[in-house]
């Protein structure tokens, strides 16, 4: 007992009134996580329940550190950027993307036109592979299994064409400072034009099969709501906070590389019974924030299209320097990563390797607002909420 | 609350009685042989007892290579609906000696015991579960004759028995000591203990019917051809049917209401701690149910042992030479059809359950309390006023019959066709992907 952390134990919380001749009833503390099926990782939430109600759930994380930043601080950009790779290792291609537009940006790099394009085409196709995950993880929390396979089915063919283009198949250290680190293998053009007429009419598929099915909205409509206020003072990002109905994306608002020059909506959750939104939809609750990502699959394809029909020729890469030297200064830049604003902040000190590396990442900031949603509702709540918030391990821990 | 954090490793094995578990099994088991023959070698009912053993024995082995069976149907299903192969190694053609090699894998795993779990009651909770799914096939009629007891109260025998599952469940839950399991435990009683209800309300339309509680009488009520069957005779047997389907989907933990062992919220549910065999057995019992269930079904609505012809035409075939009944056991009647109409069942389970996503625990309580209990007992109300007011040779009987059949013959044809469409696109529905990499492609 004694060695026994006393927050774990519950000594400190206080103990719930028992009046004298009543039948005796107490919370129980349960550990979900960090091993556990719908934790998405090794998150481990501390939840306190009342039978099947959760009444306060605490994240605990640490689990998968790895001193990412640090070892940022240690080596040359060029080194760190299969680092960023093992961050939110489902969209591994944004983390390159943010952290060498931010070295380059640093450095005053100035990236050929096709590199640009060919940053933008990896960036989309690797968050509609991050949404698939997203998406079929979040059927498998609500215990439909066969979405998973299907949304792994899909994304086996992306993560085929990434194979082909730099041999890597989850962590690819293909976006790199300057450009991208070889130039799109022959045919990759013709084989993304077939999988975008592929991909397109399965995203309408998926919606029928499992965005409007019946239980699946009775299990994620009106649970877990977030408002707007809410998700925007937590520092939530990306599809959690336009499901909050927040029309927010960097892509749009605040323009990186190329996208002013493609045209895309941003997705944000709109109340029910409006268009084909089932009528129980609450603005901000979890099925907004899952159907904010079915979206945006769509909008990411549109932005392909347009990307197969601008692309010029040219060179894939700048010129860098073997030894790039870091002029003093230092750069914050913020991209939209799959699941939400990915910030690098960049230090340098006119050597080779940065004096600081530090890195928002927007699945952390997501997470805290666990505590504040996860209040007096059901255990299968928890993996619904949890589900729709859709973190990744290794870029909270980092 | 110490205990139940405390760190999950200290576990005891090989000690006590367990070294000589083997040796006293076959012991028990030699002995139990003994017992049984010596007074049979006496006896002058020796014929009853060897008829008695035979029927268990019998039973067992169908339980058993059905289990084996179902599962590997199961992770079949499953696959070609997730448009994957499924197990496609062990024993060649299609993997079909994959649950005999887990089922081997599962027999030599060790038994785990965890530090604080209340052993007694743990081993027990496994048996408990497993022999009443085990028993209640002693009372199910595979047809007039395969039938190991032709039990009068046969319906009710077979319902104690389904319900006793739960406290095997219970048990095991209770005495894992893991809070997850102690969840799925309290989930799965509350939830079987509830859909009994309009389970039993279900069932009394058919026995209002009937008019008995033997199944097999059940059964060859329903002999003159598809109409017949009870599900058609009017629309609310056809709804008691529906409704029957739905409660023994809930007392069987099968999706949409596999709560109890819902592996995105409570990792594995009552079963979270036990391994090897003693896991196998509640896998096993769960499958018993199921076909059980889907028998049962058969059995009260859709026409028993009977094939959608009518017995009548048949009559001769029946007592005339080897070949012709053998025929009429095909084409008419036989525990082939009760066979083949309880793995239909078990395969519309299986299909909801790649399918459908899972309800909330709430939402489980307020299908089956607000919904499924009130329409149950109305129906029941409705099926009873019906028989009252409406003769069986009137015309109005002959229309809701009429109906009834037209429904369900479309149900059939539309699910047949369903069917056929899938196989006869199977390549192009799976995707390029699945064709490409199968083993050999």
């Amino acid at each position: 007992m004694t060695d026994i952390d006393p927050q774990i134990t519950g000594e400190t919380m206080p103990a719930p009134g028992v009046a004298p001749g009543t039948l005796h009833t107490e919370d129980l503390l349960v550990n979900m996580g960090p091993q556990h099926p719908s934790t998405h990782g090794v998150l481990r939430l501390l939840l306190r329940t009342d039978g099947e109600l959760v009444v306060e759930a605490t994240p605990h994380i640490g689990y998968l550190h790895r001193c990412a930043e640090k070892i940022g601080e240690n080596v040359t950009p060029v080194q760190f950027v299969p680092m960023t790779d093992r961050l939110d290792y489902l969209a591994a291609m944004n983390n390159n993307h943010g952290y060498s537009l931010a070295v380059e940006k640093l450095c005053g790099i100035e990236v050929p036109e096709r590199a640009r394009y060919i940053r933008v085409i990896m960036c989309e196709l690797n968050r509609i592979a991050s949404h698939l995950v997203s998406f079929g993880s979040y059927g498998l929390d609500m215990g439909a299994f066969t979405p998973f396979l299907y949304a792994f089915r899909e994304r086996e063919y992306i993560v085929d064409l990434f194979e082909a283009t730099c041999g890597a198949r989850l962590t690819y250290n293909y976006l790199t400072i300057g450009g991208a680190a070889a130039d799109l293998p022959a045919g990759f053009l013709d084989r993304l034009a077939w999988f975008l007429d592929y991909f397109e009419p399965k995203i309408d598929e998926y919606n029928r099969l499992l965005s409007y099915n019946y239980i699946f909205v009775k299990r994620t409509a009106g649970v877990g709501v977030i408002s707007a206020a809410d998700a925007i003072a937590y520092g939530l990002t990306g599809p959690c906070l336009r499901g909050s109905g927040v029309r927010w994306d960097l892509r749009r608002c605040v323009p990186y590389e190329i996208y002013d020059r493609f045209e895309f909506d941003i997705p944000i959750g709109v109340p029910g019974g409006t268009d084909d939104i089932p009528p129980e939809v609450v603005v901000g609750d979890s099925w907004s924030r899952y159907y904010v990502r079915m979206l945006e699959m769509k909008q990411s394809v549109r932005i392909l299209r347009q990307c197969l029909r601008q692309i010029p020729d040219g060179e894939y890469r700048a010129k860098v320097p073997r030894v790039l030297k870091l002029p003093a200064g230092e750069v914050y830049l913020e991209v939209e990563g799959a699941r939400g604003q990915l910030g690098f902040l960049v230090v340098g000190d006119n050597g080779p390797i940065p004096r600081r590396v530090k890195v928002r990442g927007p699945s952390f900031c997501n997470l805290s607002i666990i505590p504040h949603v996860c209040r007096r509702v059901l255990l299968a709540d928890v993996a619904a909420i949890l589900g729709s918030i859709d973190v990744v391990m290794g870029e909270v821990d980092r | 609350m110490a205990a139940c954090l405390s760190p999950v490793g200290a576990v005891r094995v090989g000690t006590g009685v367990q070294k000589f578990a083997f040796p006293i099994f076959l012991i028990l088991l030699l002995a139990s042989i003994a017992l049984a023959w010596a007074p049979a070698l006496l006896w002058p009912n020796k014929p009853l007892l060897v008829r008695d053993v035979l029927a268990v024995v019998g039973v067992v082995a169908f339980v058993s290579l059905f289990a084996m069976f179902a599962i590997w149907w199961e992770r079949k299903v499953a696959a070609r609906i997730q448009s994957r192969l499924g197990p496609m190694r062990v024993g060649g053609w299609h993997g079909w000696a994959q649950s005999l090699a887990d089922g081997l894998k599962l027999f030599q795993k060790e038994d785990i015991f965890l530090a604080g779990a209340d052993r007694p009651l743990y081993r027990l909770a496994a048996y408990i579960a497993f022999v009443p799914a085990l028993c209640l096939f002693l009372a199910l009629p595979f047809s007039t004759a395969w039938i190991a007891r032709d039990l009068d109260v046969g319906l009710i025998f077979i319902l104690a028995l389904l319900g006793l599952g739960v406290l095997g469940v219970l048990l095991a839950g209770w005495a894992s000591n893991n809070k997850w399991s102690i969840y799925g435990a309290m989930r799965e009683a509350c939830q079987m203990i509830s859909y009994e209800i309009p389970l039993g309300f279900a069932l009394l339309v058919p026995i209002l019917t009937a008019g008995t509680l033997r199944l097999t009488a059940i059964g060859d009520l329903q002999d003159a051809g598809f109409p017949s069957w009870l599900a058609f005779h009017n629309p609310f047997l056809l709804i008691a049917a529906v409704l029957f389907f739905v409660a023994t989907l809930a007392s069987c933990k099968r999706a949409p209401f596999d709560l109890p062992e819902a592996e995105s919220e409570l990792v594995a549910g009552y079963h979270t701690e036990y391994s090897g065999f003693r896991w196998a057995l509640f896998f096993f019992a769960e499958y018993a149910e199921m076909f059980a269930a889907g028998a049962l079904a058969a059995i009260l609505f859709f026409g028993a042992w009977h094939s959608p012809l009518p017995a009548e035409w048949g009559r001769t075939w029946r007592s005339g030479p080897l070949w012709q009944q053998a025929l009429h056991g095909v084409l008419f009647s036989g525990p082939l059809w009760l066979i083949g109409k309880g793995l239909f069942f078990v395969y519309v389970q299986m299909w909801l359950r790649w399918t459908l996503p899972r309800i909330r625990l709430d939402q489980v309580m307020y299908a089956c309390v607000q919904v499924m209990l009130p329409l149950a007992m109305l129906n029941l109300l409705a099926h009873a006023v019906w028989q009252w007011l409406v003769p069986a040779d009137s015309l109005l009987a002959q229309i809701a019959n009429g109906v009834c059949t037209a429904i369900g013959a479309v149900t059939i044809v539309a699910i047949l066709a369903t069917i056929a469409y899938g196989l006869f696109h199977r390549r192009r529905l799976v995707g390029t992907l699945v064709v490409d990499h199968r083993p050999g492609a």
